[in-house]
């Protein structure tokens, strides 16, 4: 397959950059910046020790060997990013941006968060690299994931509360926008997913990378062959695109992206732009969007705060179009029912996001050959999770 | 026919513009006809009429408000075409659209374009829409005669200044700050050099824009620019009247003062 993005930041149609004017020079400077690190040997060092020594990578490969047999079917694995620093595959991503931040001269950094694994993981490489660090999130989001908000404030990031729209990721980013508009020439924006204008989107995929190339190494190593298929949940999608990305020209691994379906895909409360958005502009890039006939986004809607966003990465929507990757969804109810079967057959809790890509290999087991060699991205853990968990409980 | 703004543009000679903007629907659809004829009144050159936006990112707390009640209130796209239709029968002050992009991609460009010619406004300011990503958009403006406003803000690179300069119909909007539309940040002695160094290399005319707030703001851009554009303050102004009927006048004595202060 070709290269992506091209040259002006597409992904066949997707992409580009929908930005106010004042920030075009700071997205030039950036993937300038960028360009020269790639080809830096420092940096990778750098890159490498703190992917190690920091965040503990590589993360395990790991045979769920009593899901395979409750499956009864296909053979389960998971790509264990849930053992990282913080929890969460998010940190890939920070410590890559920080050290562009870091290079580049800028130590102010801002960030917005949903569920709060970015904004932690965010908070944490700024405790580490002593740089200020601001947060926006959505004051709904304040109240489902407080672990994290605390966290945060404990490793001395500002949360700032969003309260506009529906106070959840969709509005923390608009929010963020806005500081780095305002606060352009000192500020570093790390964004957390892959979303964006170009370069966001590239890059975010780059750092996250690391996941798939890991995965293909040791499972190559280890059962000298590599998995039928690889299954991720998809919010803005960069654990997805950070596993998918390694196996992209291996035709012979299908790729399964999971879109949250919150209360089904029948209601307006879901989250999933690929199976009932169109084309159309937020935040900075052409992508899947859900938006109503005059081109208002629509309020989504996830039991999971990290998928609860109503546009996807431009990579993922070109993917799909191209049919290299196949999108599904689940809902909340098959989500949190996956949620407490992992918990209990693997002594692993799973975060509500990587339920999804759990939820879609429980909620219909026939689908599975035997013996299929299936790889689920375990994008976090569960901790931050069990307020809500308590709550539906109720 | 030509189009209303170049030809206002054509013989402007020494006056300064003034344009205000108001968000269509806000607080009501009829209010915001009221708001147009008033700024006509009190000799605004020409009107930016906001369309409003689910995520306005461009925008600081005032239009964001004003969005926000717009589409609360079900303003639609439609009732904003019949709006400018309804300006029409009584005025032929230029008209422009101030909007995000996913509106148009919603409709789809080129309906949109059409129906922006058959309901008579006569410009577009796209926040989110820089250069790079309009040629569409332009191809199409101009075959059905719309003139596109570019921003340029105060961080933009000489080389495209001039690439905006040259893709540029009509006049272009200087931002003042790096901000979001409403920003409180001060005017300094940098933002003088900014318009200063436009002044130079821009050959078109160009409003200065971004918290303007008051008529020594206008005065002041206004030494080294063609005029001034007002937005978050005219929201304001509204949100503050005692009544719904005096925001009209409240909005045509503010006006009225700063274009006294431009002359
Ligand atoms: C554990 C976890 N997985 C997945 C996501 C979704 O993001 P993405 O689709 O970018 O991987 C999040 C976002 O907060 C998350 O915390």
């Amino acid at each position: 397959m070709v290269k992506r993005p091209d040259k002006k930041g597409r992904f066949g149609p997707y992409g580009g950059r929908y930005v106010p004017e004042t920030v075009i020079a700071s997205l030039d400077e950036l993937e300038s910046f960028y360009k020269k690190a790639k080809r830096d040997k420092k940096f990778k060092t750098e890159l490498n020790n703190f992917f190690r020594d920091f965040i503990g990578r590589p993360s395990p490969l790991y045979f769920a060997e009593r899901l395979t047999e409750y499956l009864d079917g296909p053979k389960v694995y998971f790509k264990r990013e849930d053992c990282n620093h913080t929890g969460a595959h998010k940190i890939n991503n920070t410590v890559g941006q920080i050290l562009l931040a870091k290079y580049m001269g800028k130590k102010r950094i801002i960030a917005e968060t949903g569920a709060g694994q970015h904004g932690l993981a965010t908070a944490t490489v700024c405790a580490r690299f002593g740089f200020e660090c601001i947060v926006y999130m959505g004051e709904e989001d304040l109240h489902r994931q407080k672990p994290n908000v605390e966290k945060m404030e404990l490793l001395g990031a500002k949360v700032v509360p969003v309260l506009s729209g529906s106070r959840t990721l969709k509005d923390a980013t608009s929010e963020a926008l806005r500081d780095w508009v305002t606060n352009i020439r000192d500020t570093f924006y790390i964004i957390g997913s892959v979303v964006g204008p170009h370069p966001y989107p590239m890059l975010v995929r780059d750092f996250q990378s690391v996941i798939g190339i890991e995965t293909k190494r040791d499972f190559k190593k280890r059962y000298n062959r590599l998995p039928d298929k690889i299954i991720a949940c998809v919010g803005g999608g960069s654990n997805a695109m950070g596993i998918f990305d390694a196996f992209i020209n291996e035709n012979n691994v299908k790729l399964i992206g999971v879109e949250a379906a919150g209360h089904g895909l029948h209601t307006k409360q879901h989250a999933a732009p690929l199976a009932k958005g169109k084309p159309g502009v937020l935040h900075g890039s052409f992508s899947y969007l859900v938006f109503d006939k005059d081109g208002q986004v629509i309020l989504p809607h996830s039991i999971s705060a990290g998928l609860d966003y109503p546009g996807i990465g431009p990579e993922h929507s070109y993917l799909h179009d191209i049919k290299r990757v196949k999108y599904e969804s689940v809902t909340d109810k098959q989500a949190l029912d996956a949620f407490k079967l992992v918990s209990k057959l693997e002594g692993i809790i799973p975060a509500l996001e990587s339920s999804h890509a759990l939820a879609y290999l429980i909620k219909d087991k026939k689908k599975f050959k035997k013996n299929e060699h299936i790889v689920v991205c375990m994008s976090g853990r569960g901790d931050k999770d069990l307020g809500i968990i308590l709550k539906n409980e109720k | 026919m030509k189009n209303r703004i170049t030809t206002y543009l054509d013989s402007l000679g020494k006056k300064k513009l003034l344009v205000p903007y108001f968000t269509a629907g806000f607080p009501t659809m009829g209010m915001t006809l009221q708001y147009i004829k008033a700024a006509e009144c009190a000799g605004c050159d020409f009107v930016e009429i906001g369309i409003p936006f689910s995520d306005p990112l461009a925008d600081g707390p005032e239009i964001q408000y004003a969005s926000k009640v717009a589409l609360d209130n079900k303003t639609t796209l439609n009732q904003i075409f019949e709006l400018t239709q309804k300006v029409r029968k009584h005025s032929e002050i230029p008209l422009l659209f101030m909007g995000y992009y996913n509106p148009f991609l919603a409709v789809g460009v080129k309906k949109f374009l059409q129906k922006t010619a058959d309901s008579k406004v006569d410009g577009l300011i796209i926040p989110d829409l820089p250069i790079d990503e309009s040629t569409e958009i332009r191809n199409l403006a101009d075959k059905q005669n719309i003139s596109m406003t570019y921003l340029v803000a105060p961080t933009t690179e000489k080389k495209r200044i001039q690439t905006i300069n040259n893709l540029t119909t009509g006049f272009v909007y200087a931002v003042t700050v790096t901000g979001v539309t409403g920003s409180g940040k001060k005017f300094s002695p940098e933002t003088d050099k900014y318009l200063k160094m436009l002044q130079k290399s821009l050959n078109h005319r160009f409003v200065a824009g971004f918290g303007v707030s008051s008529p020594a703001d206008a005065k002041r851009l206004a030494k080294y620019s063609d005029g001034v554009v007002i937005g978050s303050k005219l929201i304001k102004i509204i949100r503050e009247a005692k009544t719904q009927k005096s925001s009209v006048t409240d909005i045509e004595k503010f006006l009225t003062g700063v274009r006294k202060s431009l002359s």
